[in-house]
């Protein structure tokens, strides 16, 4: 006879009230540890996608996820020209805050290297990579912008043609994608008045140098557009993004190319481990040091119920005892009611999780891995909570139902 | 009945059980000695503080004696204070306990009290449901067998009691004012219920009880004062 099943039917309502208490709290460390996972996930994502061999980012830099990185944009042509390559990308990334429908709006913006990279690699779950060198863009869907809208950046609108699925960048911004121009275009946008001024400011100090004085038509010149004035270089890129040719090992390329003195290069390893020891390090300890805590909360709570529910059966454990109960039959009764209450208690986590994590602004990943590793922890708990109860039960004297 | 020539199957043998100890000393039971024989039931009288309930916890195996020894059906249990046998499988296989309140498990209907009682003995749980069944039967309960304790009369609950304790056909069956909580009825039918199972079961009998209404249910009376057994 299942003494344990039995007591619970007959004090369902409590029970499925302290599951739900129990379920939710579990949940809470469930999140913790998918919100963990959704940070690494979310900061390693285009290292892993782009799936490219080495990064050339500026010279003693990280870059260009853990800290700015600013390189020529000739560099990928470079690049090229390194025995072994199969392809170099320029990479831009910078991240914009606009206002839509009075609400901020944040967006990671990625340039395309066009006209070799599309966007065919995204993960795109509506509409169309790119199709055209300019004013088209990928949206994800985080950022809730319909396809087919467009929407202005700087002095340009952009349509947006597709959108991907869960790409967000390292602190849980939606990304968008657009051809590296005007990727470039939205970062260097100058509003008209600032242009006027600083070719006024340029042409000033042209005037004030001997040269200028000499050669008025190169002062006529500094009152045009940037892009006319060999001195002034195209806007520069983020990094080169390389694929090795198949046969060849990426280290031999990263030796030619670690010997320029302009750049560093890393592999997409060594990128990895940028990222997650140093832009997610600190968050990654302060959820996992939550996730402790809630663990032990969760376990006190556990075990302050469990003994709760022995103590409201002392008297009836003591006439087990006084009809000749084994200890067996006791502690079966205690333990069957933690495990119950623990594995339910999960059940009811992942439930109401798989329901709850996606509405959290930010992606909770729940691994096969870490959800397995946390039933082993709560099935620990569930024993470990259930002793103090044993314990009390396995003192109960028999002649206490006599009092 | 004349149960000078029945073999005893309960034998109390000088049997102390002090409290405490120098000036809170308290002597509960003080040189014991008697015998209940098969199929005789015993009314154990005496005022509050006799000692009755303590003797009846040391003849219950619930608690050791300081001197003396218990023994059932000729096996030694308790000498002095030390157990003999695995006390709790002897007072599984061989007593029977009934108290004034019935002290049934709430969570368990009737039938399943009396069938835990059987099943903690090792009984099939097939055999444990018909067994109970019968028992609830024979004490004129079978009709309230799936009802909780708390929807059960206070005559039915202490019905369901002495099922429970009959539930492993014990030798010995011990109850502690069983009557107590009843009406003068009900307190009697519970009496003649005990006379009947003692008689129809061989089992030996002994009742706490203050009920002296009922003394001519019992084959014999053993009264106590002051933890000794008056001569």
């Amino acid at each position: 006879m299942n003494l344990a099943g039995r007591d619970i039917r007959h004090n369902i309502g409590r029970f499925v009230l302290t599951t739900i208490g129990l379920g939710l709290l579990l949940m809470l460390v469930m999140g913790m540890g998918g919100i963990y996972r959704g940070l690494v996930q979310d900061a390693t994502l285009l290292i892993d996608r782009l799936r490219a061999d080495l990064w050339v980012v500026q010279k003693d830099t990280r870059g260009p996820f853990a800290e700015i990185s600013r390189i020529p944009a000739n560099l990928e042509d470079r690049v090229l020209a390194v025995p072994g390559v199969l392809s170099s990308n320029a990479f831009v990334s910078h991240t914009m805050q606009r206002e839509r429908n009075g609400k901020p709006l944040r967006i990671t913006v990625q340039g395309l290297s066009w006209p070799q990279d599309k966007g065919n690699w995204l993960p795109i779950s509506a509409g169309r990579s790119l199709g055209r060198a300019h004013f088209e863009m990928i949206a994800d869907e985080s950022l809730k912008l319909p396809i087919g809208e467009k929407i202005k950046f700087g002095k340009d609108s952009y349509t947006v043609v597709g959108h991907t699925r869960a790409m967000t960048s390292p602190a849980g911004d939606g990304m968008a994608f657009f051809t590296i121009h005007d990727a470039q275009a939205i970062q260097f946008d100058t509003s008209g008045e600032a242009i006027r001024l600083e070719r006024s400011a340029r042409w000033a100090r042209a005037q004030d140098l001997d040269i200028g004085r000499t050669q008025p038509q190169m002062i006529e010149r500094t009152l045009g557009s940037s892009s006319e004035l060999a001195a002034l270089g195209p806007a520069s890129i983020s990094a080169v993004v390389v694929k090795v040719k198949p046969g060849f090992n990426p280290e031999q390329v990263r030796a030619v190319i670690v010997k320029w003195p302009d750049v560093s290069v890393y592999n997409a390893d060594k990128q990895r481990q940028f990222l997650i020891a140093g832009v997610v390090e600190r968050a990654r300890k302060q959820l996992g040091l939550f996730r402790i805590l809630l663990i032990i909360v969760s376990a006190i709570i556990m075990a302050l119920i469990l003994y709760t529910l022995t103590l409201d059966k002392l008297h009836d454990i003591a006439m087990l005892k006084l009809i000749g109960a084994r200890n067996s039959v006791i502690l079966g009764l205690i333990l069957q009611q933690a495990l119950l209450l623990g594995v339910l208690a999960y059940g009811v986590a992942w439930l109401v999780g798989q329901w709850l994590f996606p509405l959290f602004p930010r992606r909770v990943v729940l691994l096969a891995d870490d959800l397995w590793m946390l039933a082993g922890i709560v099935i620990v708990i569930s024993v470990a909570s259930s002793i103090i109860g044993i314990s009390k039960a396995l003192h109960v004297e028999p002649n206490e139902v006599l009092s | 009945m004349n149960m000078a020539n029945k073999v005893s199957v309960l034998e109390a043998q000088s049997l102390t059980k002090i409290f405490g100890s120098g000036h809170t000393e308290v002597v509960a039971v003080s040189d014991v000695s008697f015998r209940v024989a098969r199929g005789e039931i015993v009314a154990l009288l005496g005022p509050s503080g006799a000692g009755k309930s303590t003797l009846l916890t040391l003849l219950g195996l619930i608690c050791p004696p300081n001197t003396g020894s218990i023994s059932i059906e000729g096996t030694v249990v308790f000498e002095n204070h030390q157990a003999k046998v695995n006390v709790r499988q002897f007072r599984r296989q061989k007593l029977g306990f009934v108290f004034q309140k019935a002290n049934l498990i709430p969570f368990l209907t009737a039938v399943e009290n009396v069938r835990l009682a059987m099943e903690i003995n090792d009984q099939p749980a097939k055999i444990s449901r018909l067994c109970a069944m019968e028992l609830l039967d024979y004490l004129g309960v079978a009709q309230r067998a799936d009802h909780l304790p708390s929807k059960l009369s206070g005559g039915e609950q202490q019905r369901v009691a002495v099922a429970r304790a009959l539930a492993n056909k014990p030798s010995v069956i011990l109850a502690d004012e069983p009557t107590a909580a009843l009406d003068s009825v009900h307190g009697r039918q519970v009496m003649e219920l005990f006379r009947k199972v003692a008689h129809e079961q061989n089992a030996g009998v002994i009742v706490v009880t203050h009920d002296h209404r009922s003394l001519d249910v019992f084959d014999r009376t053993l009264e106590m004062e002051d933890g000794k057994i008056k001569a």
